[in-house]
């Protein structure tokens, strides 16, 4: 066993800073009522060579891929005020351009830049928010990324959410070798870090709700076990390799536990394992599968798949000892619930004829409204500020988002090779 | 891991075999678990003969159930993969007798064991196939068992959607994914 696990290897290399995307985002359907909005090139107030990076061209991506704004391309902006020009507005308001941000960079000595930026009303003539931050050469995108969350928190009042990870699953096959990969990246594709090769299959990453551990299903020894991973050190602790099923790891809002799909006493049934103990608590008990399991925000209610009526339907049990009550009663298969972050709504996969689509419920209504056309969407996963949800395309073998409601989609290709099951980091500090 | 035996994926038992509807897994065998002729349990079996091609009378050679018929072509025995309907673990009619025989097999050769890998097709959603995975090696095992193979000489594995044998994204591909490997190796 030993030497199987030596012939994998783990290894971090964390946010290393690389212009390197891993995918190519392609918006699929746009929204009327984006917010125009246009960010004119930061200016460059140096002597030496300016640090690589077009924070304009960053921040427009950003604004764009969140739906919410529809960014004046560079080649058609009117005119390229610096930060500390007096503006003309009129020439903006004629243009219907609601918001303009400028910005500049400055060397701060000590390989430190200042970046400072303003964002504007148009209409008004005011200015909005106005930032200075210091950032070094690794943290480029990063201060690039908090320009964005600032402005999207202004505009829309919602948190944003540009300053985050994903973590998914890449497949190369060549000549029937398969080779699988853990990754991690920003939610724009940039600064991939492998977390994880093997030649056997890895699923279901979930993130720790502190930002700071994945837990996984790994097949390298030939079954399903499961481990956590913290992501910084690359240490990681097998945690479940019970005989039969060891699946669907979902790390409670706590921290403190795992719910995993086990088939230990004769078919597939959700648990509840104490990460520090190891103690093991059976939630469900019943012939059919029970499989992924989802917290709700009070750390105790669980949603999860069932066929217990014959086919894969949603159901919420309300902690061990209680009974499960089912959830979805519309279409003959419902799986893969993902609670979002304020416990208001799920999301999962629907199938209709015409395939299976990512669907989302109103818990307390209980609406469905459907966000996908299929024909083969899975793994959903809402950003932490519940405004997109992520999923996998199972046809294209790329990834996609969806706006919440449903009006605004994009595309995540990776560059080589099949990507799946994303999963949307929590907040980071 | 160097004595796993090839999987061959002999299509001699799916030709022609219309799909019947799914039964309750083990009802369809009544044999015993002695060493009976070959032919004669095929004949006993209550499956409805008419469904059947000529390549599943078990009939080859004298000892039916010798160590290497599972590499011998011309065996039925060298035909591992049990094939299944979507989202269905139920052991179709059609393989019942495959099954039986690899059950016999492992009941005449205890030295002998056999993983038995699930798997499914790539639709719906992934770790609740890697459960319908489960179930489905989990079927076949019973029937194995049935037949008087041993615990200890039965592995369940599912891999759910993660291992497709064919990638397109239509049903010729899907039916040849929804499958259940008997993967061979001596103790």
């Amino acid at each position: 066993m030993m030497k199987k696990i030596s012939l994998l290897f783990a290894v971090l290399i964390f946010w290393c800073s690389s212009a390197y995307a891993i995918l190519d985002v392609e918006i699929t359907q746009g929204t009327e009522d984006a917010l125009p909005i246009a960010v004119i090139p930061f200016s460059w107030a140096g002597t030496e060579k300016q640090p690589e990076l077009n924070w304009s061209d960053v921040v427009s991506s950003d604004l764009l891929r969140s739906g919410r704004f529809a960014p004046v391309p560079e080649n058609e902006l009117l005119s390229r005020p610096q930060s500390n020009e007096k503006i003309d507005f009129n020439t903006w308001r004629v243009g219907a351009i609601d918001h303009l941000v400028v910005g500049s960079v400055s060397p701060a000595g000590n390989k430190k830049y200042t970046v400072q930026f303003q964002l504007f009303d148009v209409y008004k003539g005011e200015q909005l928010l106005g930032y200075s931050l210091t950032t070094d050469m690794k943290s480029l995108r990063y201060t690039a990324h908090h320009i964005s969350d600032l402005i999207f928190q202004q505009l829309t009042g919602q948190k944003g959410a540009f300053n985050t990870k994903v973590a998914y699953v890449t497949v190369k096959r060549d000549l029937g070798v398969s080779s699988y990969k853990l990754e991690v990246s920003d939610t724009d594709g940039f600064n991939p870090v492998t977390v994880l090769t093997s030649s056997q299959p890895i699923m279901s990453p979930s993130w720790s709700p502190d930002g700071t551990r994945l837990a996984y299903v790994s097949f390298e020894n030939n079954h399903a076990q499961i481990y956590t991973q913290i992501l910084s050190s690359g240490e990681r602790y097998k945690v479940s390799e019970f005989k039969g099923l060891n699946g669907a790891p979902v790390w409670s809002p706590d921290g403190k536990k795992l719910a995993v799909t086990l088939s230990k006493d004769g078919n597939p049934d959700v648990y509840i394992l104490t990460l520090k103990t190891k103690s093991l608590s059976r939630l469900t008990r019943h012939w059919g599968i029970d499989t992924e399991p989802a917290w709700m925000p009070d750390n105790q209610t669980i949603v999860f798949t069932s066929n217990r009526s014959g086919k894969p339907q949603l159901y919420k049990v309300k902690g061990i000892g209680q009974k499960p009550r089912r959830i979805t009663f519309e279409g003959e298969y419902n799986a893969s619930a993902e609670i979002s972050k304020d416990g208001q709504k799920i999301a999962f996969v629907y199938k209709d004829e015409k395939g299976f689509k990512i669907a989302s419920m109103d818990l307390e209504t209980g609406v469905i409204d459907v966000l996908t056309d299929g024909p083969l969407d899975e793994s959903p996963s809402f950003a932490p500020n519940g405004s997109m949800i992520l999923y996998a395309e199972g046809e294209r073998a790329a990834l996609a988002a969806v706006s919440s409601d449903g009006r605004f989609k994009q595309r995540l290709v990776a560059k080589d090779g099949e990507v799946r099951e994303p999963t949307w980091s929590p907040f980071l500090k | 891991m160097r004595n796993y035996m090839l999987v061959v994926l002999a299509a001699l038992l799916l030709t022609g075999c219309p799909a019947q509807p799914p039964k309750d897994d083990d009802s369809g065998s009544q044999q015993g678990t002695d060493n009976q002729s070959v032919s004669d349990s095929a004949q006993t079996n209550k499956l409805d003969d008419t469904n059947k091609t000529e390549g599943t009378s078990f009939n080859v050679g004298d000892e039916p159930y010798r160590k290497d018929a599972i590499n011998d072509a011309s065996s039925p025995l060298s035909q591992q993969t049990i094939y299944f309907d979507f989202n269905a673990s139920t052991i179709k009619d059609e393989h019942r007798d495959l099954v039986t025989w690899h059950g016999r097999y492992l009941a005449s050769n205890p030295d002998m064991k056999v993983r038995l890998e699930g798997h499914t097709d790539e639709r719906g959603s992934r770790e609740y196939n890697v459960a319908l995975g489960d179930r489905r090696a989990q079927a076949v095992s019973r029937m194995l068992m049935f037949q008087g193979a041993t615990n200890k000489q039965i592995e369940v594995v599912s891999f759910g959607e993660e291992k497709p044998v064919a990638l397109e994204h239509d049903e010729a591909s899907w039916s040849q994914n929804r499958r259940v490997q008997l993967v061979y190796e001596a103790m």
